[in-house]
């Protein structure tokens, strides 16, 4: 099989537009989390939600007339736009803007959502309602469709090659990068542009997960507070937005065009749960099996592991799953490593979460650190593993791993390394 | 120039994201303003709320420049 490695990352989040003014707030321990000011919430349970800061694009500010023509923004729902931007901010560091008829074959998309137009259907189903079918637009459908991601970008920079996406709830980034790689490892391409993007903050997105349990409520005063896994007092996650795309290159493609390299992919890992459409599996086997396939295919053990980017989602009962899950993979070798869960930062992106944390994987071992898990006041458990709270650590990391678990049972680890001269 | 033409080259000029000076009588929503034809379906979705009025399919059809909507709206409008 080919090796893969990653040469380009773009984001955004709702820390900011890009990926360093994001990995910087991160690093600094800042939350995304605030007042949702831009619908009504006064009968919402939770009226708080990490936002992406909309602004003129200075400062970290999101201004989506950078990256998409104000005419085509109309058409489309909040996710393609971030996944644009995403793309863009990728190709862009990965210096890679295929020209030639055969570099634009070799080059494919593979971007997901978890839920997609979530927003643009509630709307359109209203007016469908109250102004009748024709008052429809032909854009409602090419508008919403999650793998309209895929195209938007496809058609934007002109890449003929595979044209994918992934539906897997909350593990929808994480499948989109290992699916990605994997092509590119089977030949069906030679650079792949992957990722997931999400637009969920609206009141019908708000009111479905409130009616699963599934949200923070407790914190509507000071949402800063409000994501705090493995916390004693965390109440459910706290809904985020956004984009991560990275660019996925065959390593001697990369080596060529003489490309910097962030990490290798080494390592992808799928289960299912088989147990219940929302929660996880008790014992944590989904979990522990999608580490345990990745490590195999990284042909690592436990101990080679540093660095853990958990799914840690701030809901009472998941986060002790997972570590429960994660402490039976390492065994002895807990001690030695760091977990952290960068959703206390960014909140829960749902299908672009395990895009974005695959990358602040690679950042981590860029930087040779561990982001904070913030708001960890009181551990609900004890144990081994460096759950690092509050503050970043610096530490070696060399190899990273970053789970994903969704909805339906579905859990994806992908496992980065650093590229060895 | 009737009101009705500056009312739709207004519609057409923030639909399709045009210079308005290319917004004349002659020009063709495809061939000279980058429409497509998912455009032109909206466009026409546009002329019917603007002007309260129902542009049967048949008619649309017809509809291929911004001269033939203006015509077309001078005689069926209704707001």
């Amino acid at each position: 099989m080919r090796r893969v490695v990653v040469t380009g990352l773009g984001m955004v989040s709702p820390l900011g537009c890009g990926v360093e003014p994001t990995w910087q707030r991160i690093l600094n321990g800042e939350s995304g989390a605030r007042k949702i000011e831009t619908f009504d919430v006064s009968d919402l349970q939770t009226k708080i939600a990490c936002v992406v800061p909309r602004g003129d694009g200075s400062n970290g500010t999101f201004n989506p007339d950078q990256w998409m023509e104000p005419k085509d923004q109309r058409k489309v729902d909040d996710f393609i736009i971030f996944a644009m931007a995403a793309a863009t901010q990728a190709l862009n560091d990965a210096n890679w803007h295929p020209e030639s008829e055969e570099d634009k074959c070799a080059t494919g998309t593979l971007i997901g959502s978890g839920i997609g137009g979530l927003n643009g259907i509630a709307e359109t189903a209203i007016l469908l309602k109250e102004r009748g079918p024709r008052r429809v637009s032909p854009f409602f459908i090419p508008g919403r469709l999650i793998n309209l991601t895929s195209g938007y970008v496809s058609i934007e920079h002109g890449l003929k090659g595979p044209n994918h996406s992934v539906v897997t709830a909350c593990s929808t980034g994480a499948h989109a990068i290992g699916d990605a790689a994997r092509l590119i490892a089977l030949g069906d391409a030679d650079v792949m542009v992957a990722g997931g993007a999400e637009s969920p903050i609206s009141r019908i997105g708000i009111a479905g997960f409130n009616a699963a349990r599934a949200l923070s409520t407790g914190f509507n005063e000071t949402p800063e507070k409000a994501s705090r896994p493995y916390d004693k007092d965390r109440d459910g996650f706290v809904m985020g937005e956004g984009a991560g795309v990275v660019i996925l290159e065959e390593i001697e493609h990369a080596r060529r065009r003489g490309a910097k390299i962030y990490a290798e992919v080494i390592g992808y890992g799928l289960s299912g749960d088989a147990y219940h459409i929302t929660s996880p599996s008790p014992d944590g086997d989904g979990g522990f099996r999608s580490m345990s396939a990745a490590l195999k295919r990284a042909g690592l053990t436990p101990s080679d592991l540093d660095y853990i980017n958990a799914h840690g989602t701030s809901t009472p009962v998941g986060d002790e799953i997972e570590l429960g899950a994660v402490e039976r993979l390492l065994g002895n070798a807990a001690s030695r490593v760091a977990m952290s869960s960068t959703k206390s930062s960014t909140g829960h992106l749902l299908g672009a979460a395990g895009a974005i944390e695959a990358i602040f994987a690679m950042l981590a071992i860029r930087d040779n650190i561990a982001p904070p898990t913030i708001n960890l006041d009181h551990p609900s458990v004890e144990t081994a593993i460096d759950l690092v709270p509050q503050s970043a650590k610096k530490r070696e990391i060399n190899v990273a791993l970053s789970n994903s678990f969704g909805f339906g049972g579905t859990n994806a680890s992908v496992i980065v390394r650093r590229l060895a001269d | 120039m009737s009101d009705i033409g500056e009312r739709v080259k207004k519609i057409v000029v923030e639909h399709l994201g045009v210079e308005p000076e290319k917004v004349i009588d002659s020009a063709s929503f495809i061939d000279d303003l980058g429409a497509d034809s998912l455009d032109t379906v909206e466009l026409v979705m546009a002329f019917e709320e603007e002007f309260g009025c129902e542009i049967p399919d048949d008619a649309a059809e017809t509809i291929l420049t911004v001269g033939d909507a203006t015509k077309f709206l001078e005689k069926n409008a209704k707001s």
